[in-house]
């Protein structure tokens, strides 16, 4: 069965927590229970699922575009929302003190963005490895120097190999839910893994959109520990035995063994994630038309940058379907393969300079010649839509009119 | 019925331009329309450059970031045109056939060859000292954005007054963090009023008194940019 409860968790299911919220059950609370619409912020989002995820630490450290979100949990601590915030001193100190909460038994939220996502990095595969299921929020933006704080997605493609989960929201209502649904998925005993929910940093998190929200009386069942695939930290399992295992420490055939067979388990527990994340965000891709012979497959802002671009083709006669895919890890290989079968052209936009989703997609499709990995922005560029429109005319030897763009 | 209405907002960091982008959107909201806006800076500091962008319209709106190619665009500071602090040069670049740019400035900031590149497009340029209005109606220079709303409400009818009133109560009358920088700002401006329904009331008229001159203005030009 997928998303199921532990006894515990269950045993809740309609009392109170000390804010008066009820502990409600997540597919309720998800798919039934009524819903506001509120004209937000991003990072206003991201407090009000936090609000009613039952987190029990936040830690946090400043960066822009993340900051807000930082600062307004910092709020909800103070109302009492959350059990226990602090502050980092450095991006690398808060993955670590995430860490120690996680494996205190408590439910663990933090956020960061772009060059704090590459100071926290040595820490991600850590919490893979020990099983962690912290949520972190990645609001993505330039990493490489000159300086950037505008959105840039190429932080993700090294997430992509950590072993986290890491999905990548479109909207502001994508990460509204997205956020409690995550942790559902992520504390799943035979997943029980962290997960990076994704944003591209402004367009979402400083953009006011109207968003649905659930009822703030309602709020997740708290986390159990005891559902943790490995030993539950407690005081008959001291952190010194998890840590100091001396045989993983040596250099010989069973430690190689150890660790292969246990990063093979990790991976297979992001793969044994699809069945319980489908049933909760609606499958692992999202995808209309795919009976149009060109195709755009997308993550994050540049899906609906797509979207837009698919209107201004419609006006011109042009027929263009969609992809968006919400999960990078775990990789809809199966879903990308069915949705893409028809078509003649795959445009890729992408908001990074290296288009690593066109690498996924061009590695996962048959006759891959069919991608066009583009257009591409990079630095924090905006990718309007009408560039998308401009790809997809040049390829199609369409007569173009350059648009005006900056300088001109 | 036009889809959408893209306004672009280039202003001075401290302007208020990302307020105002938001008060815009919050309005449209409340008028039962699709709204979106979202600001555009580098390191939060005063007299930098800073955009914003609100887009309206009367279907869902998925478009993000920087408004490449607007309807309207803002100038909320002369410095935008004499020192190029926007994101885009000319500060004009990308304006629709048909367009409207507004200016707050109490002189004339545009070259001859401004004029003949922006009248081949046929758009119309609204120049006036709001700054001067907000003095003279909220008594601070900080309610410039207020002029500026109400010269962009007044021109394009996307929002309604009322909707403006409401969206201003909401804005101000709670807590709100957009960003640090925002945060502290509103605690200059709360300073600037002896009470918060004063710091409504002013602003609120800032907005009427500059609509009504505004749309006395587009009315002369027959102008019509409403979604």
């Amino acid at each position: 069965m997928a998303n199921e409860l532990s006894e515990v968790q269950r045993s809740l299911i309609g009392k109170q927590n000390k804010k008066g919220q009820t502990y409600t059950d997540p597919q309720h609370l998800f798919f039934e229970a009524p819903r506001t619409p509120a004209f937000f912020t991003g990072s206003e989002v991201i407090k009000e699922a936090i609000r009613r995820a039952s987190v029990d630490v936040m830690v946090a450290y400043p960066i822009t575009p993340q900051s807000e979100a930082a600062a307004l949990i910092g709020e909800l601590y103070a109302e009492g929302y959350v059990a226990d915030y602090m502050r980092g001193e450095s991006e690398f100190a808060v993955m670590g003190q995430c860490a120690g909460a996680a494996f205190g038994g408590a439910r663990v939220f933090t956020t960061t963005a772009g060059p704090g996502t590459m100071r926290a990095f040595e820490n991600f595969p850590m919490w893979v490895g020990s099983r962690l299921p912290i949520q972190v929020i990645v609001t993505c933006r330039g990493i490489n120097s000159p300086l950037s704080i505008q959105p840039d997605t190429l932080e993700m493609y090294f997430l992509l190999g950590t072993g986290m989960l890491v999905w990548h929201a479109e909207t502001a209502q994508d990460f509204f839910d997205w956020i409690l649904k995550g942790y559902i998925v992520a504390e799943q005993p035979d997943v029980h893994l962290p997960i990076a929910v994704c944003c591209d940093g402004f367009f979402v998190t400083h953009t006011k959109d109207t968003v649905l929200l659930t009822p703030p009386e309602m709020c997740l069942p708290p986390y159990d520990p005891y559902r943790s695939p490995v030993p539950c930290m407690d005081m008959e399992t001291p952190p010194v035995r998890m840590m100091r295992d001396p045989f993983v420490m040596k250099s010989n055939y069973i430690s190689y063994m150890t660790h292969a067979s246990w990063q093979e388990e990790t991976r297979g527990a992001c793969e044994r994630s699809r069945k319980h994340t489908i049933p909760m965000i609606g499958g692992l891709i999202e995808a209309e038309n795919t009976d149009a012979e060109i195709l755009i497959v997308a993550s994050g802002t540049a899906v609906s940058q797509g979207r837009e671009a698919i209107r201004l083709l419609e006006d011109e006669g042009i027929r263009v379907g969609l992809v968006k895919v919400k999960t990078l890890r775990p990789w809809p290989g199966q879903e990308i393969r069915e949705a893409t079968k028809n078509a003649k052209h795959i445009f890729v936009p992408e908001f990074n300079v290296i288009g690593w989703l066109a690498q996924e997609v061009k590695a996962t499709i048959p006759d891959n010649h069919r991608v066009i990995a583009g257009p591409h922005v990079a630095g924090g560029m905006t990718m309007p839509a009408e560039v998308i429109v401009e790809a997809i005319q040049k390829a199609l030897g369409r007569h173009v009119t350059t648009l005006a763009g900056r300088g001109s | 019925m036009r889809k959408r209405t893209n306004i672009r907002m280039s202003g001075l960091g401290g302007q208020g331009a990302v307020t105002a982008a938001h008060v815009m959107a919050m309005a449209a909201n409340k008028d039962g329309k699709f709204s979106i806006s979202n600001p555009f800076f580098g390191a939060e500091k005063r007299m930098a450059p800073a955009e914003s962008y609100c887009r309206i319209g009367s279907e869902r709106i998925y478009d993000r970031g920087e408004l490449v190619y607007p309807d309207i665009i803002m100038v909320f500071h002369p410095q935008v045109i004499t020192l190029q602090k926007s994101y885009t040069a000319p500060f004009y670049s990308g304006i629709k056939k048909g367009g409207v740019l507004i200016i707050n400035s109490n002189s004339e900031l545009l070259s001859e060859e401004d004029k003949a590149y922006l009248a081949n497009l046929n758009v119309s340029v609204y120049t006036f000292d709001g700054t001067s209005l907000a003095i003279e109606i909220a008594g601070t220079e900080l309610s410039s954005n207020m002029a500026m709303i109400g010269a962009v409400a007044g021109i394009s009818k996307v929002v309604t007054l009322e909707s403006l009133d409401l969206a201003i109560q909401e804005r101000f009358g709670k807590k709100f963090v957009a960003s640090g920088g925002t945060a502290s700002l509103d605690e200059a401006i709360k300073k600037k009023f002896a009470k918060k329904e004063q710091l409504l009331a002013k602003n609120m008229a800032t907005i009427r008194k500059s609509y009504e001159l505004a749309a006395a203005w587009a009315e002369s030009e027959k102008l019509a940019v409403a979604v």
